[in-house]
């Protein structure tokens, strides 16, 4: 099958790479790059756990070829700690036990990242309705609603 | 398996790509790329074209014209189309939001396709670069269509002529038991002058429910007024069973969901 060329950046830094024509972005980004955060569950886009952010809007990168994102900014959750230290989500999600197994958790926190890009002070429908799109079978849902609250209001505190 | 996608320019040359057995339109994918995740064989190669006027949304004179390769997002966020607003936030959750386009929803078999009810009810027409078809005729011509979907257009409705219900069990996002769109208006002394009602997952595709719509002729917006037009609002349909309803479920709540709609 003829290869063809894909070109991004991923978290910042520029990536280029062959694939075969018709790869999606999630194994483009797991087996060819290496980024192994976003995770394969159902392959329907039903569960959400391969949910990145491309040029700022949450992507099912499961059913996005990855040739149609040529040119385009990628962020998933492997990018967000600087320094090794955690954005404020991922240290929300760890306090509140909203990580259990965990292979749900980079796909709800590219989604709660995108709300929370848009709306800094969600309310909780805000944060339900952002979240809707993924399925988690550990928590009950709960805790992960409470992380992205208390990373909210981790925002507003520092930047007020 | 990979699929080989072709990127064309023009709808042209991207419509005349389609004419390989095997191959199939990419919209936003979260159908058929899907189906190839699934290991759909019947799909060997992807075609699609990046013309911007698929991406357009123009409003002139009352009339709307949304190209097919917008996005379910775009529609519920623009400024104009805040009528339309709660039909495309119908579909699916964010992301699928972002990806999911109105050529795509046209062919989405129930339970999807909530856009095309709304569509239905709005009386839009369809266009390829063969001609426009009213919606009606194009989805029940829909598996046999070929043409790449180059946009869809109807009138505006006014603020409240148009109504939109989806009935799904998951909160706030799930499959639908069934969609209503409703496009209604009243004549100077209230009672309804014409009536539009289409209904998703009362058969494989969006359908109208015409018994229903003639018998709102003339009357009132009140549960006596629409009382004859629940009776017949299940007539001539097929509802689909799967794993949400079953056909006879779905037979069964339709009157009552249609009445809340109509007295909303
Ligand atoms: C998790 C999930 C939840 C969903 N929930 C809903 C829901 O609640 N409601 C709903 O209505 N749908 C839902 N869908 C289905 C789907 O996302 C939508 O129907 C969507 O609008 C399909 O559009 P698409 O652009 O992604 O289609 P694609 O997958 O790109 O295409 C679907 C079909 O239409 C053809 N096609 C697409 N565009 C054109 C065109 N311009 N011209 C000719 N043919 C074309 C393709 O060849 C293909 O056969 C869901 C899907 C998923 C994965």
């Amino acid at each position: 099958m003829a290869k063809v060329p894909v070109q991004f950046t991923l978290n910042g830094s520029e990536k280029a790479e062959f694939v075969d024509s018709g790869t999606t972005l999630l194994n483009a980004l797991r087996d060819k790059i290496g980024d192994t955060s976003p995770k394969g569950g159902c392959q329907q886009g039903t569960c959400g756990a391969c949910s990145v952010i491309v040029d700022g809007e949450l992507r099912l990168s499961c059913l996005t070829l990855a040739e149609t994102c040529n040119g385009a900014a990628i962020t998933t959750t492997s990018g967000l700690a600087e320094g090794g230290v955690l954005h404020p989500l991922q240290r929300a999600f760890l306090d509140t036990f909203a990580t259990q197994c965990g292979f749900c958790t980079p796909g709800m926190i590219m989604a709660a990242k995108v709300l929370l890009d848009h709306t800094p002070n969600p309310s909780r429908e805000d944060v339900v309705e952002a979240l809707s799109g993924n399925i988690c079978r550990c928590t009950g849902y709960e805790p992960i609603i409470q992380a992205v609250l208390t990373a909210a209001r981790a925002n507003s505190q520092s930047a007020a | 398996m990979a699929l080989a996608l072709q990127t064309f320019p023009t709808v042209r040359d991207a419509n005349a790509a389609l004419k390989v057995a095997g191959t199939r339109y990419l919209g936003g994918g979260t159908l058929v790329v899907r189906a190839a995740n699934e290991g759909d064989v019947a799909v060997s190669g992807l075609v699609r074209s990046t013309d911007p006027a698929l991406s357009a949304v123009e409003i002139a004179d009352g009339r709307v014209r949304i190209g097919a390769s917008v996005t379910m997002a775009a529609i519920a966020r623009h400024a104009e189309l805040g009528a339309l607003a709660k039909a495309a936030r119908a579909v699916g959750g964010p992301a699928v939001r972002n990806m999911a386009t109105v050529g795509g929803n046209l062919f989405a078999p129930a339970p999807y396709g909530d856009f095309a009810v709304a569509l239905l009810a709005l009386d839009a027409m369809v266009s390829t670069d063969d001609g426009e078809l009213p919606v009606e005729t194009f989805l029940g011509g829909r598996d046999n269509s070929r043409a790449i979907v180059t946009s869809v257009s109807f009138a505006l409705p006014k603020d409240d002529g148009f109504r939109f219900l989806k009935v799904s069990r998951i909160k706030p996002k799930g499959v639908s038991v069934l969609s209503i769109a409703v496009v209604l208006e009243q004549a100077g002394n209230g009672t309804i002058s014409s009536a539009r009602i289409a209904l998703g997952c009362m058969a494989d595709r969006p359908v109208r429910a015409r018994a229903a719509e003639k018998a709102l002729l003339g009357k009132t917006l009140d549960p006596n007024g629409i009382a004859a037009a629940l009776g017949a609002a299940g007539e001539g349909t097929s509802p689909i069973t799967d794993p949400i309803a079953s056909a006879w479920y779905r037979a069964e709540v339709l009157p009552v969901h249609l009445g809340r709609l109509l007295l909303s």
